[in-house]
């Protein structure tokens, strides 16, 4: 972020209740560097929207405070914030133009007409829609309006830019393509920029860091790839991409490793991660592409598993297996083009490393 | 599309026929269906309103009733010529004499009197007058001289200039009349001015519509945004309270107008306990423009806050948000983007609301004194009063054409497709 212009933001315990008898957002705490691409991400329900809507001003925050740039703005109106904002569904004003929808923001700030003029060509040109000044907002396509509403946001030059789930209303291949855009964009201006999702591919694609919501509490925060690879509760292995979960009982703890025991008598090596102490239950997550079939004498865990179905994927080929009782065991095989005979109704031996077992929290 | 495939052929179904024509019969039964369900309605429809409608339409320009009385004398008379500054001669009057026999024996020249008076006052009592002297006429002649004796207006030039010109089976009498004009030795002329009457009533009923109009806008905008942004269950039960004016009668809430309004009545009666007016100068509210205005205004309203409702409904908060976030403070927000999307639904209520107040009628009659009535009024009283039907029916034409001129004007100034009613 050599060419940062953003904006710090920062949550300094924010509570919010919308009836007075439960918090959907308990106690937030949170520092956004300038310049940051952070994504909250949870499912719906889980306060991530209600954070952003405090952030932008139109949802008051019931306790704590809220800093831009070290400046409180708990008591500043949304329109005085400067904040850009791109919505779910774009709102953009159907009564006006592309380039009057661009223009808006500087009209209202009393910009010169030249200088407009040259503004809204600029972001235009930056998505690409350069001759599309004069059309309505409804002879567009769902992506180009998705664009014009990033430049809407973009137009006034602000810190600090909000997207509440903008690609939500787009198909697959164009949501991708979109997620790129939004990056370089990012990438190419250095603001700081708060993304809403609950699509966790969106989340690992675009952002520096990722704040994953559940029950108004963040989970984990932390780097993309941490959040797959290291998760801290089981919440975030099961929400950030594909876990087999296996659950069991700790029965020795050596420093970072640690002993599960399952329900048939199958013992597991696993990393501690989650777990206090000898005798607690705990879940086992393992990522599907981690269980390998060609064991060999030196892995940390091997078991024998049967299979009970296989799903060819081209790529790869989803087996689904039964371990230790638990018939939801998936593994992912990478097609290597090697026609590796695999039958439903074979057991087979499977093994995977210690580290990629993680050991977290129990759930029922 | 052709009929025909590339060689020619026409195609066909499998047993042969034209493959259009066992399409078109295909669809013919479709049609049919739809057109029985909806026939009852149809013919309730033209039996009970369209043709009442056209018939009374056709009564503005329909004048048989003269060429039907004096058919012999209608002929007669085409000779005449009334430049020449006398009554016709002879041959007319013994005409006129045939045709008031017959007309005094079916007893219909005293209809055609009362029609005749119409255009000119004084015919009636010369046609009854002279019905009574009929029977005591020579039948030998001559009749111009006995006709003259019996009444002294058959030597006027005036009155068989009327009689010539209303002679035609169809007149434009009456639409001169409406338009306070007249037929005059010079063609057509202004009534004076004591006399004209229905443009300014027709000009007072547009101009107090656009006052009611406008006034239901801007008490109605604000109840129907209100509505439009509150939760469903309460916005379900304000919408009661519009509605609740609609499910009584407009003869109640008329009424009840009158009371409040009334020189003596409670706002009156208010204003004087908190010593705001005085006793001698209470508020004439009533019997007036201010009454028609305030009580159609309360009626109207209903029909301005639904229409704005539905269409604010459809109006995403997301907008004026968006605006927010863009930088625009609470005003610009609402008056750059909120307003420019309600549009529609102000057309569309406003169309509705001028409509109906154009051709309002037992409102003004109750609360609208003599300076508060309408074209409509008017009407009323040439059909249910003074009987001249022609004229109620050239009025009523004009106020159905002024509607659809002004229609096709807001058409082309505001879009008929930027109305929405929901």
């Amino acid at each position: 972020m050599a060419n940062t212009r953003g904006a710090a933001v920062k949550y300094d315990s924010v509570q919010k209740s919308y009836d007075g008898e439960s918090l959907v957002v308990k106690n937030l705490n949170l520092d956004i560097p300038p310049g940051e691409f952070l994504t909250m991400l949870g499912p719906s329900g889980s306060g991530k929207t209600t954070c952003l809507m405090m952030l932008a001003g139109f949802e008051p925050a019931t306790h704590g405070e809220i800093y831009l740039n070290d400046r409180p703005i708990n008591n500043v109106p949304p329109h005085k914030r400067g904040i850009g904002m791109v919505f779910q569904n774009y709102a953009l004003f159907p009564h006006m133009t592309v380039a009057e929808n661009l223009a808006f923001p500087l009209q209202v700030r009393n910009v010169g007409k030249a200088e407009q003029q040259e503004k809204v060509q600029r972001a235009l040109d930056m998505v690409e829609l350069g001759s599309f000044g004069n059309r309505r907002p409804a002879q567009l396509s769902g992506g180009q309006q998705q664009r014009v509403a990033v430049a809407r946001a973009l137009v006034f030059d602000p810190e600090l830019v909000l997207m509440d789930e903008p690609l939500g209303a787009l198909d697959k291949q164009l949501r991708e393509q979109m997620q790129y855009e939004i990056k370089h964009i990012h990438e190419n201006l250095g603001v700081t920029v708060v993304y809403v999702t609950h699509d966790q591919t969106e989340a690992l694609t675009m952002s520096d860091r990722v704040a994953v919501f559940n029950d108004g509490v963040i989970q984990q925060l932390s780097t993309p790839d941490d959040l797959y690879e290291d998760p801290q509760n089981s919440f975030v292995a099961q929400f950030i991409g594909e876990n087999n979960k296996l659950n069991g009982k700790v029965v020795e703890i050596q420093g970072e490793e640690c002993l599960v025991e399952l329900g048939d008598g199958t013992k597991l090596k696993a990393d501690r991660v989650n777990v206090a102490s000898v005798g607690d239950m705990t879940t086992l997550s393992l990522r599907p592409e981690r269980v390998e079939f060609d064991t060999h004498d030196s892995m940390d865990n091997l078991v024998d598993a049967r299979i009970e179905e296989l799903i060819y994927l081209g790529d790869h080929i989803r087996v689904r297996m039964n371990v230790a009782g638990n018939d939801e065991f998936i593994v992912k095989v990478r097609n290597r083009g090697e026609r590796r005979t695999l039958n439903v109704g074979d057991t087979v031996p499977v093994g995977w490393a210690l580290n990629d077992c993680k050991a977290l929290d129990a759930v029922v | 599309m052709s009929d025909t495939t590339q060689d020619g052929q026409v195609l066909t179904t499998q047993d042969g026929k034209p493959l259009k024509a066992a399409l078109a019969k295909a669809l013919r039964r479709e049609k049919l269906r739809a057109l029985m369900l909806i026939a009852p309605l149809l013919i309730f429809v033209l039996i009970t309103f369209v043709a009442p409608i056209v018939d009374m339409l056709f009564r503005s320009v329909e004048n048989g009733i003269v060429s039907e009385t004096l058919p012999e004398t209608v002929v007669a008379l085409r000779e005449w010529d009334p430049a020449s500054g006398e009554a016709p001669d002879e041959a007319v009057f013994v005409a006129l004499y045939n045709d008031m026999v017959i007309a005094v024996a079916e007893k219909t020249h005293t209809r055609l009197g009362s029609r005749l008076n119409y255009e000119q006052s004084g015919i009636s009592s010369l046609f009854r007058k002279t019905g009574r002297r009929i029977k005591r006429m020579d039948e030998g002649g001559p009749f111009k001289d006995q006709f003259l004796s019996a009444d002294k207006k058959w030597g006027d030039v005036a009155t068989w200039q009327v009689l010539q010109q209303f002679s035609p089976s169809y007149t434009d009498g009456y639409f001169l009349n409406a338009f306070d004009a007249k037929r005059g030795a010079e063609g057509i002329e202004l009534k004076p001015a004591d006399e004209r009457i229905y443009m300014f009533l027709f000009g007072r009923t547009l101009f107090l519509s656009i006052v009611i109009t406008v006034s239901c806008l801007l008490l109605g905008y604000p109840i129907a945004f209100l509505l439009a942004a509150l939760p469903l269950r309460t916005s379900n039960l304000l919408m009661i309270l519009v509605l609740l004016p609609f499910w009584t009668s407009l003869l109640v809430r008329t009424s009840a107008w009158k009371v409040l309004l009334q020189q003596q009545g409670v706002i009156n009666d208010f204003l004087v306990w908190a010593n705001i007016i005085s006793d001698s100068g209470r508020l004439v509210m009533i019997n007036n423009q201010t009454g028609t205005i305030i009580a159609m205004t309360h009626i109207l309203l209903p029909f301005m806050i639904l229409p704005l409702y539905s269409v604010m409904k459809t109006i995403s908060p997301t907008y004026v948000r968006a605006a927010k976030s863009l930088g625009a403070n609470d005003w610009t927000a609402f008056w750059r983007v909120y307003f420019p999307q309600s549009v529609p639904g102000i057309g569309a209520g406003a169309v509705l609301v001028f409509i109906l107040s154009i051709g309002y009628y037992i409102t003004p009659e109750l609360v609208g004194g003599t300076s508060g009535i309408f074209i409509s009024n008017r009407i009323a009283y040439h059909i249910s009063s003074s009987l001249n039907w022609g004229l109620a029916a050239s009025l009523g034409t004009l106020l159905l054409v002024a509607v659809l001129v002004l229609f096709v004007v807001y058409d082309k100034i505001v879009g008929i497709d930027n109305v929405k009613l929901g």
